[in-house]
């Protein structure tokens, strides 16, 4: 595919720099179109998972089996008033679901579709991957503030301190990763997991897929984590004045960052895009979707964790469980690596 | 009322000058403070620094308006006033007019109030079951808590007519007997309750998460929970084995039997396993008035002009505490006062020694665990 349009593009008598430009924003796009594909199905899936572990229906209405209701939903959306609160810092405000977005986006340059499908196969992967994850911090801390409205402000607070407290797990859990596949290009970890169920980095890594779980169900703000907007608790937390497209930004945002921690940890853990008969991308998106069940399935059975037991559990629990690993995956890896 | 710990380092707190302290209101806008209830609070990053509850917002004059009706008309404003438990606010303002106007109440007529009184414990303490466990966080325990209290209501609706609001109780009986096929109706829900209790119990009784959130949080000693005035299961969440179906029996409650459930250490854990239980001691008084309930006429002899003379107070046992009506009569045959004792306003004022120096989530469970009603405060 790429072969073709590189002929093409050197028929039409452009040189290579302008050609990766404009790869990069096809690929740009790609990632694009299919995170908001994926939205709009989650939303639709979270709806019918929670429905049916609550013993209801879902969505039934719209099309059929409820099938258009986010559609509907996203119209209703887009068709909203659009409302900035009178005493909000204007520009921050409109500027923070952006970061947010693009934040959430930024992941997907490094995340493996198949063994080559990778839009930017970074040599530093795993530093990129912990990089990009701390931006999102910085956007709902510019929401909580700029809304000016106290609840955002103590949802934004909040989800500060969560954020940089699992952090640390999540990148321990991450260098294990490194160690394991002796390289942080994600394309390596992908292939040092190709052959077959047996190599998968879960086995001799299931102390750090626990920590990687948990730390990153904190990290996307996942139940029982999603403190910084309880809604019993802070109204809505940090977007508690966002409304309409604005508000619809975050919540796409959200999903995109539910499917790429899922699919990082198919990465990871279980072999990413490999798999017998079927296509690489399918093994994805079945890896990928299994996580996000998983992830749809704590979030309706728990209830919230508490703001003092969640900096607990990740400083006295987490991160000595992260350093444990690291010092068993270095015996590992010098014994049978 | 004796100063108590709290409240005396809170006077000495609101003399110190504020430096990184926050002011926030939460509600009368808030999706967790069941109603119109405004918390003034001050915090110093989440944690509660003093509270102050603000009630009014849902005012509806119910004691000045039952002045100026006839005795029975006054019932369905009852409803109104605890609308989760319309049958037991009901039940304090009928046993006064009866007790002032010296009715006499058939027997079948109180065994069927019994069993009504009991089934709307039932569907308040499931709807506190399930907004309690969604302040917490915990969506599904909350859905599946409705399911079995719709189911409830549906056997509420052939009998009375209504789902909530029932204007069922009568001065001198009830309105309707029991239909066809109630108390089959009854065992099968009955039987169906308490397979779901299981499940409501292994949902939330042993999780880690649930028990760390609400063990020792929103603590209240024995001596401050009666010093404060409260009953029900927050009284009995202190431990004090205090239920006026046994303290003061009304109606035919001394001829069941039935315990008292009573909690150790007057924290949110103690008053919900206070209120879990009781589901299980209702069940067992719904089934002994159901095998022992006596046939014969369901409304009493009472007279067309009901004329009310001298003043009484009676008081029931409500899914929220004690439930109390004044009511005084000078010869007409409208009340001349009647006043309406709500346990959740005298519950409200427990807030600030429960909730000061926890956090703002934990202030949440703490409002949860003393299920409050603000129709009721407010009246």
């Amino acid at each position: 595919m790429t072969e073709l349009l590189w002929g093409a593009w050197q028929g039409w008598g452009f040189g290579q720099s302008s050609f990766n430009v404009v790869m990069g924003l096809i690929k740009g796009l790609l990632v694009c179109v299919f995170l908001a594909v994926n939205a709009l199905f989650l939303v639709y899936m979270e709806r019918k998972v929670s429905g049916y572990i609550q013993g209801r229906l879902g969505p039934m209405r719209v099309g059929p089996k409820g099938l258009l209701q986010t559609a509907a939903d996203a119209l209703k959306l887009v068709t909203k008033e659009d409302i900035i609160p009178s005493g909000a810092d204007v520009a921050v405000f409109i500027l923070a679901p952006l970061v947010f977005f693009a934040a959430a986006t930024a992941i997907w340059v490094v995340i493996p579709f198949g063994p080559q499908d990778i839009v930017q196969d970074l040599n530093i992967g795993l530093i990129y991957i912990s990089a990009v994850t701390g931006l999102s911090v910085l956007a709902i801390l510019m929401a909580g503030w700029s809304s000016n409205n106290k609840w955002s402000l103590l949802g934004a607070m909040r989800s500060a301190a969560q954020l940089v407290s699992y952090e640390i797990p999540l990148v321990l859990s991450l260098v294990a990763i490194g160690m394991m596949a002796g390289s942080l290009r994600l394309g390596d970890i992908v292939a040092a997991q190709q052959s077959g169920v047996t190599s998968w980095f879960v086995f001799p890594q299931i102390l750090g897929f626990i920590v990687f779980f948990t730390a990153g169900l904190a990290e996307i703000n996942r139940a029982p984590f999603d403190l910084p907007e309880a809604e019993s608790e802070l109204v809505a937390g940090y977007n508690t004045e966002y409304s309409g497209f604005r508000w619809a930004v975050f919540f796409l945002a959200e999903y995109a960052n539910l499917v790429a921690f899922s699919a990082l940890a198919a990465t990871f853990f279980f072999g990413g895009p490999t798999g017998p008969f079927l296509p690489p991308f399918v093994w994805f998106l079945i890896k990928t979707y299994f996580f996000i069940f998983v992830a749809m399935w704590i979030r309706w059975t728990l209830p919230r964790i508490r703001v003092d037991h969640l900096m607990n559990l990740g400083w006295y629990v987490l991160i000595p469980l992260a350093l444990i690993n690291l010092g068993w995956t270095g015996l590992y890896v010098v014994l049978w690596g | 009322m004796a100063e108590t710990a709290v409240t005396g380092q809170l006077k000495q707190e609101a003399t110190t000058p504020a430096e990184h302290e926050l002011f926030v209101n939460m509600g009368p806008q808030h999706p967790s403070t069941h109603g119109v209830l405004r918390l003034m609070l001050t915090v110093d990053g989440e944690r509660v620094l003093s509270l102050k509850p603000d009630v009014g917002y849902l005012h509806r004059c119910f004691e000045k308006i039952a002045e100026r009706r006839s005795v029975p008309m006054v019932v369905p404003y009852c409803d109104r006033t605890d609308y989760l438990a319309a049958i037991t606010s009901e039940w304090a303002y009928v046993m006064a007019a009866e007790k002032l106007m010296g009715v006499e109440v058939p027997e079948r007529a109180e065994y069927i109030r019994v069993i009504v009184g009991e089934m709307q414990r039932i569907a308040s303490h499931l709807l506190w079951f399930g907004t309690f466990a969604l302040d917490l966080g915990a969506t599904t325990a909350f859905l599946y808590s409705f399911r079995e209290r719709e189911t409830l209501f549906d056997i509420f609706q052939k009998l009375t007519g209504a789902r909530m609001l029932y204007n069922y109780l009568r001065v001198g009986g009830v309105r309707n007997d029991l239909y066809d096929g109630f108390v089959e109706d009854m065992q099968r829900y009955l039987k169906l309750l308490e397979e779901k209790l299981i499940e409501y119990n292994n949902l939330l009784t042993g999780n880690r998460i649930f028990e760390t959130r609400t063990k020792g949080v929103g603590v209240i000693s024995k001596e401050d929970a009666l010093a404060y005035g409260a009953s029900g299961p927050v009284l009995r969440g202190s431990g004090v084995p205090h239920d006026l179906r046994k303290a003061d029996p009304y109606s035919v409650y001394d001829r069941f039997e039935f315990g008292i459930p009573v909690g150790e250490h007057g924290d949110v854990y103690s008053r919900f396993v206070v209120r879990v239980q009781e589901f299980y001691e209702s069940i067992k008084i719904i089934r002994q008035a159901l095998k022992d309930l006596p046939g014969g006429p369901w409304q009493g002899d009472v007279p067309r002009r009901m004329k009310l003379v001298g003043d009484v107070y009676t008081r029931v046992e409500s899914p929220r505490g004690e439930v109390g009506v004044y009511l005084v009569g000078d010869g007409s045959d409208q009340p001349y006062r009647c006043h309406y004792r709500s346990p959740c306003f005298v519950h409200l004022q427990l807030l600030e020694p429960m909730g000061v120096g926890h956090l703002i989530a934990d202030m949440v469970a703490i409002i949860g665990s003393i299920d409050i009603v603000m129709g009721e405060v407010d009246r």
